[in-house]
């Protein structure tokens, strides 16, 4: 795809107190394509992704979308642009059914009242045009889903908006072989679909079965975001262990920023 | 269309079925919703009315009504907080800084009844509306806050009736709510208005959902519901239509108690506002999982704030209540055992102390058992400390109930 990124971030700060987890940051997104997000623990993946779905504020940076400048103070902003996120930890209400839980926080009324019926309908037909047919019951509670059902159903609710990018959070992290198969298709479908995808994961055999990009976090400096094309297993291990390959990465490996 | 209806009707047979077992499964899961209080309702009845054939009398049925409406009322304010997984130790005595509020105004300063019922009502919002603001803006653990709200407003109550004299209601208005009923026709008519108007949502709702494509309660479950109600609440305006005056020529006593279309009324209204909006919705959403209803975009802050308001509302009306079964306010309305009977109210009923699990109704429910234990032991002459320690003890089986099925929920996966 030769288009330009739908989703740009560039020169992010982010600081919890003291700590600056995020240093001038930049990621793109592309639509059509899964662009994986890789990097070692703690060196802020989850962090950047919840800048983007405004549920930390970012302390300096400019947030880019469909080519425009944008300030994304909350959730409810980065939904409105149509960017969904999944994250690692689920977020999903266990007291709450599929359809509730999909609905969260933009539920369908007609006048005061909930339009159960209506939700119910486009939560079904979201779920089997991603030809999910796992799921016994809609109503069904969340707690009663297996991993990787509640993963579907976590991924389910991030497209049911149109929306435009979806992130996930280590979308297969607790899932077994076949529930890691499941839902890395899901995610190959969603980009088919004309979706940019984010897709945050530790495992190179997965990283490498869907993505067309990869770009690579190392103790909070984007070391290298790439074509998946251009690089081997090995390159991207030496970009999120040690910051640099060769040419690529940073070019003072322990971070001294470039 | 007529290739579409065989099938169809195939499925209704068998959706009955799916319904039953669905229903089973949720209880084998640790679901075990209204079951342990209707339980109970139905133990104690028996064996008090075995013990005590007074405990039958339509007297006595109404009383149970009366006894009991104040602290079902505090209850279904408390389902709110408890929702959140707060709790409101302080519904007690808010509803007696409410109720002073009510009888200082009625009785000393001679307001008319409906300007002081609105006072005391907003005091109770207003009550509410501090305790949520420190629970959700400061983040003191509710149990802190209330805890030292229960204390404060002992003190209120102290200072409003004057140190311990008590203030007489004599307003006929205010009176009338626990103590008078309304004339039997009245209840025939509004019982069958009430069931009829509960079938056809019922049916409408399952015809809609027919109609869409959608699973649809079955024929049958509707109509096992509508018939139990149209039985239950049928038995008790009956037996409520009946004489209770001892001396039915110089005046007569009969017909439901104003308070039971009061508690319907507001048992309606919450129960709309939990199941059927979207307020009601995130209020389960915050009880479930705070993080994920932030995450959505839901104002986690204004929720328990709200839940609060509610809760500190209800204890108002609870606390009107009371004044009018007592026809005074003194300084231990509110106290005592009120909170505690309301908190096991709500638990016995089947509302989750860990939050995210409850219904109005549970209030009710959870309101009859206590009304019937306080009632029937009252019969067999025990005393108050037997009476307390009884509560405490069930209060704290229902809560045992609740952890263990919690426990049976995560066990079977279902949490
Ligand atoms: N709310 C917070 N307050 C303070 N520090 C935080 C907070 N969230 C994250 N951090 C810190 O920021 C750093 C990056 O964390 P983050 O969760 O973004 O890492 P990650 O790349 O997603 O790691 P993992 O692969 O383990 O999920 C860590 O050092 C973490 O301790
Ligand atoms: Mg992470």
């Amino acid at each position: 795809m030769s288009q330009g990124p739908i989703l740009e971030l560039r020169g992010i700060n982010k600081s919890f107190g003291p700590v600056q987890v995020l240093h001038d940051v930049a990621f793109s997104a592309y639509p059509g394509e899964v662009t994986a997000l890789v990097g070692d623990n703690g060196a802020g993946k989850s962090t950047l992704v919840k800048c983007i779905g405004g549920i930390y504020p970012i302390d300096s940076g400019e947030y880019y979308f469909e080519g425009e400048r944008v300030q994304v103070n909350g959730p409810r902003d980065a939904a409105a642009l149509g960017v969904e996120i999944v994250y690692q930890d689920l977020a999903l209400c266990d007291n709450l059914d599929i359809v509730q839980n999909m609905f969260l926080g933009r539920e369908r009324r007609s006048g005061l009242v909930l339009d159960e019926d209506t939700m119910e309908e486009m939560a079904a037909k979201t779920l089997a045009g991603l030809s999910v047919r796992t799921v016994k019951s809609l109503r069904q509670q969340v707690s009663s889903l297996s991993g990787g059902q509640r993963q579907t159903v976590a991924i389910a609710k991030a497209v049911l908006w149109n929306s435009k990018v979806v992130i996930l959070d280590e979308p297969t992290a607790a899932l077994g072989v076949a529930q890691t198969a499941q839902v890395l298709e899901l995610v190959r479908r969603l980009a088919d679909k004309g979706l940019a995808v984010v897709l945050i994961s530790h495992n190179m055999n997965d990283v490498f079965a869907v993505a067309d990009r990869i770009a690579a976090l190392y103790l909070g400096r984007m070391a290298a975001q790439v074509k998946a094309s251009e690089v081997t297993h090995s390159q991207v291990v030496e970009l999120i262990t040690a910051g640099r390959s060769g040419e690529l990465g940073l070019k003072n490996g322990n971070g001294a920023a470039s | 269309m007529t290739t579409e209806t065989l099938p169809k009707q195939d499925k209704a047979d068998s959706a009955i079925g799916v319904h039953v077992k669905g229903y089973f499964e949720r209880v084998k899961g640790g679901e075990l919703g209204a079951l342990p209080a209707v339980f109970g309702l139905v133990i104690l009845c028996v064996v008090f009315s075995i013990l005590r054939p007074a405990f039958l009398s339509a007297v006595n049925f109404a009383n149970l009504f009366t006894q009991g409406a104040a602290v079902t009322v505090i209850a279904m304010g408390l389902i709110f907080v408890l929702l959140l997984g707060e709790i409101d130790l302080s519904a007690g005595f808010a509803s007696g800084v409410c109720a002073a509020v009510l009888a200082v105004l009625l009785t000393l300063q001679g307001w008319p009844w409906y300007l002081a019922v609105l006072a005391a009502m907003v005091t109770g919002a207003v009550i509410g509306f501090v305790l949520g603001s420190l629970v959700a803006k400061l983040g003191i653990p509710s149990f802190v806050v209330t805890l030292a709200a229960f204390l404060a407003f002992q003190g209120v109550v102290l200072l409003l009736v004057k140190d311990g004299t008590n203030i007489s209601i004599r307003d006929e208005t205010i009176l009338a709510i626990a103590n008078k009923n309304i004339p039997p026709v009245i209840g025939w008519v509004g019982l069958i208005v009430g069931v009829v108007v509960y079938a056809a949502l019922q049916l409408l709702q399952a015809r809609r959902r027919t109609a869409r494509g959608l699973v649809a309660t079955p024929m049958a479950v509707i109509a096992a519901r509508v018939v139990t109600l149209a039985v239950v609440a049928g038995a008790a305006v009956y037996v409520l239509n009946l004489e209770r005056s001892r001396n039915a020529a110089i005046v007569s006593l009969k017909g439901v108690p104003i308070v039971v279309p009061l508690i319907v009324i507001l048992l309606v209204v919450w129960t709309f506002v939990l199941r059927r909006t979207a307020y009601g919705r995130h209020i389960y959403a915050v009880g479930g999982n705070a993080e994920a209803a932030r995450r959505a975009g839901i104002n986690v802050d204004r929720i328990r704030i709200s839940a609060f308001v509610i809760c500190s509302f209800m204890a108002s009306i609870g606390g009107i209540i009371a004044a009018s079964r007592a026809n005074s306010v003194d300084p231990n309305t509110g106290g005592s055992n009120v909170l505690l009977f309301a908190v096991g109210a709500a638990v016995i009923g089947g509302t989750s102390l860990f939050g995210g699990k409850g219904r109005a109704l549970d209030a009710v429910l959870g309101g009859a058992v206590v009304a019937v234990i306080e009632n029937g032991m009252g019969l067999m002459g025990y005393s108050a400390g037997v009476k307390y320690v009884v509560t405490g003890l069930v209060l704290l089986l229902a809560a045992g109930v609740d952890a263990l099925s919690r426990k049976r929920a995560a066990a079977t996966g279902r949490r």
